[in-house]
């Protein structure tokens, strides 16, 4: 059997719908039970529950913000991995993004023993781990990047990003080899990825930098377009593959090394989104994809993340282990149900 | 009816072709001296290895002439920008396309990307160009389908309306009718040669389909191990070069019924 395709105007607007209907399910439910009512009056500015107010405004609100912001983030940028090299496998971390984020906050969880009093001043900061993710993805990037100017073939960017991936987990494990327990439990807990510990002021400074990267994405939907004909059409419809390729690198290590240096390795979104969306919206035209991955990106996000609250519970599960949960099944019920792959 | 005019669209003088790296130079071919006219149909033949690949190549740029000129409109090729020579040259390649994902019209419409804006955006004379190309090409009645759903034949064609939409003075195809059967080779040959009447472009192909090439094409550019010859078909088998095609072992060029036959 096959799933129809319906009008693009139709799945737009139902995804929009979609995603409003889960960001207010977002907001109204949490370990706290607070009624839709009282929902509406603190938006409103009606409210006399000073504690309510609190949590909604200042815990739920930017953590469901930033369930928008990393789920459409991370789908587009595996988006862009995937036509980028073509390959249906790519995510956003095929860049050696989330190896080189963890590198960074290993070294400063972990290396304190090793590097005594200076891993342990930085170490008290609350940006720290923040800053060190950021500088580790940026690192294995920057050297993805300046390779990828030099090397003709995409694919051996893709080798090459994977390999600096490997080098830095083996450095990694080096380091929780020689890392007391507690130490590796704090940064085990890092790997299990979070959207609730963004304040407001952190979220802003990661809401500037996806826009940038986001505004990149758009500007090269005519060269993803022309990728989709492969390197060499691109190239005679007129693309500076060298600058278009170095486009779209950036953009994606904007949008997933920031994500990950704020939220932790958040798996397998990027790599489900972008799937879901081709076998839904049947095209491959990357002005169609990126809206609609962006919309679903940002749903299964909140719905994830609704689900990993645990409602009326104080309990609240590892985002990354929902993710996988939720999404696995849904695009193996896709790929069995058209029969066929879509790319 | 107006006499067509005879200027050449591309000419290349004492063209020397090959690969250069630090050590050594490794010349494949050397002194090619060829005219491609306006509304001509060209065969580029010769047998595997012996550099029609890398004659392709270094007419659309793709790798550097190891020395020697080439002028497009009169102009030297390197002086071109990427953006420029894809308003015209277009290309058919023989790799597979990456995605096959896009309807029909959407994949011919791409080859409008060096005309429209950033964001790709098609308009009204964008859309007529696509429409044109697929009508002239006679798949039409695909428009909306996907590529996917294609045939090898049909997926051949619809490359070929995508080269038409770039409107490009000159279209080069690197072995079009490969992997197609007797029937469609013919088909796309009989294609090229109205759309190079009709459309008046210069049309360059390279194949091994040598016995239907000389029925159709107006010149033919024969690679052989000694020489580079352009000619029309005819002049060409009157001098005897097909016979040098090929070691003479076990095939040879029948001039009477202008093809080859296998040695008994």
């Amino acid at each position: 059997m096959k799933l129809p395709v319906l009008p693009y105007p139709v799945l737009f607007s139902g995804l929009f719908i979609g995603l409003v209907f889960c960001f207010v399910l977002n907001l109204s439910l949490g370990s706290v039970s607070i009624p839709n009512k009282a929902l509406l009056d603190i938006f409103t500015g009606n409210s006399q529950h000073l504690s309510w107010r609190h949590i909604v405004l200042d815990y739920r609100l930017p953590k469901a913000l930033t369930t928008i912001i990393v789920g459409s983030g991370l789908g587009i940028s595996g988006l862009l991995m995937q036509t980028l090299f073509r390959n249906p496998l790519a995510g956003p971390f095929v860049l050696g993004i989330t190896s080189g984020a963890s590198l960074g906050v290993a070294i400063v969880t972990m290396g304190g023993s090793l590097l005594g009093g200076i891993g342990l001043g930085i170490l008290a900061s609350q940006w720290s781990s923040v800053i060190a993710a950021t500088l580790g993805s940026f690192l294995v990037l920057l050297s993805v990047v300046l390779v990828s100017v030099k090397v003709r073939d995409t694919m051996a960017i893709l080798i090459i990003g994977l390999m600096f991936g490997s080098i830095s987990s083996a450095v990694v494990n080096v380091l929780s080899y020689f890392s007391s327990a507690e130490e590796l439990q704090q940064y085990f807990f890092w790997g299990f990825g979070s959207l609730g510990t963004l304040s407001w002021q952190e979220l802003s400074l990661l809401a500037l930098v996806y826009t940038i990267g986001l505004l990149i994405s758009i500007s090269a939907i005519k060269t993803l377009n022309s990728l989709l004909l492969g390197d060499n059409y691109a190239k005679s419809l007129g693309l500076n593959l060298k600058r278009g390729r170095l486009r779209i690198i950036i953009a994606t290590s904007l949008l997933a090394g920031t994500l990950t240096a704020f939220t932790g390795p958040i798996a397998f979104i990027g790599l489900a989104i972008p799937h879901i969306t081709r076998q839904v919206f049947k095209t491959s035209n990357h002005k169609i994809l990126l809206p609609a991955v962006f919309l679903f990106g940002a749903i299964v996000m909140l719905i994830c993340d609704s689900i990993a609250q645990l409602p009326n519970s104080d309990y609240t599960l590892p985002i990354n282990a929902i993710t996988a949960l939720i999404g696995g099944p849904i695009v193996i019920w896709l790929l069995v149900k058209q029969r066929k792959m879509v790319f | 009816m107006t006499k067509i005019e005879q200027h050449p669209i591309l000419e290349t003088q004492d063209l020397s072709i090959g690969y250069a790296s630090k050590k050594q130079i490794q010349t494949i071919a050397s002194s090619i001296t060829i005219k491609l006219k306006k509304g001509e149909l060209i065969g580029l033949v010769g047998r595997n290895g012996i550099g029609k690949s890398t004659l392709l190549k270094t007419l659309t740029q793709v790798q550097e002439p190891l020395s020697g000129h080439i002028r497009l409109h009169n102009v030297a090729l390197q002086n071109y920008s990427a953006l420029s020579l894809a308003k015209e040259m277009s290309l058919v390649l023989t790799e597979t396309l990456a995605s096959k994902n896009l309807s029909v019209f959407e994949l011919v419409a791409l080859g409008r990307q060096p005309y429209t804006n950033w964001m790709g955006t098609l308009h009204d004379n964008d859309i007529a160009m696509t429409n044109r190309a697929i009508a002239l090409v006679g798949i039409t009645h695909l428009k909306h389908n996907r590529c996917f759903e294609l045939s090898d034949g049909q997926l051949q064609n619809v490359m070929i309306a995508r080269a038409l939409a770039q409107d490009t003075s000159i279209i080069i195809l690197d072995e079009p009718t490969s992997h197609l059967d007797l029937y469609h080779k013919a088909l796309i040959f009989k294609l090229l040669k109205k759309l190079a009447k009709e459309t008046g472009k210069t049309i360059l192909f390279s194949s091994h389909d040598i016995d239907l090439a000389i029925q159709l094409c107006d010149t033919m550019i024969v690679m052989t191990a000694d020489a580079v010859v352009t000619d029309t078909p005819h002049k060409l088998i009157e001098k005897g070069i097909f016979n040098t095609l090929f070691p003479e072992d076990i095939i040879t060029f029948d001039t009477e019924k202008k093809s080859f036959k296998i040695k008994a």
